[in-house]
């Protein structure tokens, strides 16, 4: 194996064109490694069949001996967020895996009146009554019908008591983690080569040289970096480094229960992740979309991407998220002219008139 | 009709009670230093989805105020470096001698800030063991490092030649007799001087943090203004007035910069820079803009009177404490508020999904 640089490609001089950001095709071989290196693995979050039970963050915290904390990330907190069944709140040093949680509800016209509790006299249903032609009611049941679960949670609302189907629940749940990306905004700002790239594409922490000067922590895109208080370091999800050595799977894809934690090389789970997209977009799920999976995304691809179901913000994640290195050369520029000015206008200063 | 089913985003919001999710806010009062015409800074009603109000990207870990006395220290230390070098050549001792002890106390009190900084100060030298030019601190580092240590040499060669040292050590003052050791060590530092008071702009402009980040063309002029604001003003004040021409003059080319540039940063970003103008942010910085103008026009005015000079040196020295302090703020509320990383990349994609429709009709 040649050296491993920890530096960003830009500046290996083996990418004359996405240097700083867009597509790698083989990230390995940019940070240094050997043409034998193995392939590039990542995670495959597919939301549309998580079931938000948490197993992956259990198994993350026991498999990683992660301290507890609370969804403010406070260090041996027990405390409910009280904003959702979500006491977990957001990935943190000592979360590395977050499932989100949103209960979204959204009114429903149907050309059949609605049903009635018994003893519900209630007469005014909120919503204009409407003169529906046929073609119109069946293009909405067929709609209807074809959304996840929505025969299910249309028929009670259990916070405004309305029944019927003028009103429909759904649950969306996510499992968030760390994104590996092939950009890394933490592994690109961070001085002391703590964090790296992994022979398998991941970016990891070495905890034995991280100095603690935090500069991973802001220049993450996804807030997914921490430091840990009480300790100094940072830490984040390595996507179970030390499984992957021993060919093991990482613990939270091995704890998931119903597969939307999907582990592999990154290759195969793009296939498959695209293959899933269009059996949802064939079923009428119109609002499922990859989130992370465009190479050309301003990261240059996400190692850790996802299937969501609804826009990126909805689940806390940042719709357009860009690598802040990629604008470093115009900064950089920036600030050699400044500091030219400073020592143009002091030398100015000393020329002329003595006064 | 509801939006149907198969439309993109189905008409789904957040279940039950208020909907925290999707927020509806209005941008309160001008705000702003003089309140006025300020047309750029006026941002229509911004609705964005977030999960629940929660921030999207961490907060910068730093310590306040720690870290902008850091870049306020570093700029007067580097501009202070360049006055001295000039000074040394020009035949100004006082001035040479008081901007070369600026720098060398600004430049030591930074190293330790930096240090005391860390998560894990022993393991300071980590900072060290590589060189990463994608790393503004990896950079910062090696700039601080020779700068700090050619002017505190610099400054060491003035005190071993003092009486006191002198005295018990009779070797020392030999050795510092080589008026050649303490120019070069001045020239040496003033190399770095520029670079020290800018490159903490750049610092925290490559973050994630929106108001920093969206800036990035402008804060590293800010910081090179307040930066001569501040080492200007600092060895104006400590200069015999015969012998601080200069730096009265680097001071107020120093402010003329500085406003130009945060005017900038302050009206030309949109939503972003919001934060510049509201809470604490926008109150340290309406503070620092009257600071500084009070002290500029003090230079101005009375700069070749003692009194004059030294408090117009104190009133932009607190001038460039406070930018920074109100900078570091700004990103510290944007980098808070979800509504600050959501609503720029919203308008991004948007402007990239019109541009493709446009090509591609």
């Amino acid at each position: 194996m040649t050296t491993v640089s920890s530096a960003s490609p830009a500046f290996t001089g083996r990418d004359p064109d996405n240097r700083l950001y867009g597509p790698l095709p083989d990230v390995q071989a940019e940070s240094g490694y050997a043409d034998d290196h193995p392939a590039r693995v990542g995670f495959f979050t597919d939301t549309s069949v998580c079931i938000g039970c948490k197993a992956c963050e259990v198994a993350c915290k026991e498999w990683n001996s992660l301290p507890m904390d609370d969804s403010h990330g406070v260090r041996d907190k027990i405390g409910l967020s009280g904003m959702s069944y979500d006491n977990t709140g957001m990935l943190s040093a000592n979360t590395w895996r977050h499932v989100a949680f949103i209960e979204q509800s959204r009114a429903v016209d149907l050309p059949m009146p609605t049903h009635r509790r018994p003893g519900d006299d209630r007469q005014d249903t909120g919503l204009p009554a409407d003169p529906i032609t046929n073609g119109q009611a069946d293009s909405l049941v067929t709609a209807q019908t074809s959304v996840l679960n929505a025969e299910a949670l249309s028929e009670y609302d259990p916070q405004t008591g309305q029944s019927g189907a003028d009103k429909q629940i759904r649950w969306l749940m996510s499992s968030d983690v760390c994104k590996h990306c092939t950009h890394a905004g933490c592994l690109d700002v961070c001085p002391t080569g703590a964090l790296f790239r992994t022979e398998f594409g991941t970016v990891v922490v070495q905890g034995d040289i991280c100095n603690g000067c935090g500069y991973c922590v802001p220049a993450c895109p996804y807030g997914v970096i921490d430091q840990r208080k009480d300790d100094g370091r940072v830490f984040k999800c390595t996507l179970c480094y030390d499984r992957l050595t021993d060919g093991l799977m990482p613990a939270c894809a091995t704890a998931c229960p119903t597969e939307s934690i999907q582990f592999g090389n990154l290759d195969e789970l793009q296939a498959r992740a695209d293959a899933r997209l269009e059996t949802l977009k064939g079923q009428g799920v119109e609002t499922a979309r990859l989130y992370g999976r465009d190479e050309n995304d301003g990261v240059g691809g996400a190692g850790a991407f996802f299937l969501l179901l609804d826009e990126p913000e909805v689940y806390g994640l940042p719709p357009d998220p860009v690598v802040t290195t990629r604008d470093l050369p115009s900064m950089w520029r920036a600030a050699a002219a400044g500091a030219a000015l400073i020592v143009g206008a002091v030398a100015s200063a000393f020329v002329g008139r003595r006064r | 009709m509801t939006g149907g089913v198969a439309t993109p985003g189905g008409g789904w919001h957040r279940a039950g009670g208020e909907d925290l999710t999707r927020r509806r806010r209005r941008r309160k009062g001008g705000g702003g230093w003089g309140g006025g015409n300020r047309e750029a800074a006026m941002v229509p009603d911004a609705e964005f989805t977030s999960y629940y109000g929660r921030p999207i990207i961490k907060s910068p870990t730093w310590k306040n105020p720690e870290v902008p006395l850091y870049f306020f220290l570093g700029g007067a230390a580097g501009t202070s470096s360049v006055i001295g070098a000039l000074a040394e050549f020009t035949g100004r001792p006082k001035l040479a001698r008081n901007a070369e002890y600026t720098a060398a106390a600004g430049a030591l009190a930074s190293v330790v800030l930096l240090i005391d900084d860390l998560g894990r100060p022993e393991r300071f030298l980590h900072m060290l063991r590589v060189f990463k030019p994608t790393s503004p601190l990896s950079i910062g580092s090696y700039i601080l490092s020779p700068f700090s240590a050619l002017t505190a040499a610099t400054a060491a060669v003035r005190i071993l030649r003092l009486g006191p040292v002198a005295r018990t050590v009779p070797v020392l003052p030999k050795l510092a007799a080589i008026q050649g050791l303490r120019k070069l060590g001045a020239v040496g530092a003033a190399l770095f001087g520029g670079p020290m008071a800018t490159y903490t702009a750049v610092l925290i402009a490559n973050t994630a943090v929106p108001s920093w980040h969206e800036a990035h063309e402008e804060l590293p002029f800010v910081f090179a203004g307040s930066a001569m604001a501040a080492g200007g003003g600092i060895t104006m004040a400590l200069t015999p007035v015969a012998e601080a021409g200069p730096s009265r003059k680097v001071a107020l080319t120093g402010v003329a910069v500085e406003l130009a540039a945060i005017n900038r940063v302050e009206n030309g970003h949109g939503i972003v820079s919001e934060p510049y103008h509201e809470g604490k942010a926008g109150t340290l910085l309406r503070a620092a803009k009257a600071a500084t103008l009070g002290g500029a026009g003090l230079t101005a005015l009375a700069g070749r009177t003692r009194l004059g000079s030294v408090l117009g040196g104190a009133l932009l020295a607190t001038g460039s404490v406070l930018t920074r302090m109100g900078v570091f703020e700004a990103g510290m509320a944007s980098s808070k508020d979800p509504k600050y990383v959501v609503v720029p990349q919203r308008e991004r994609l948007a402007a990239l999904q019109a541009q493709v429709h446009s090509v591609t009709p």
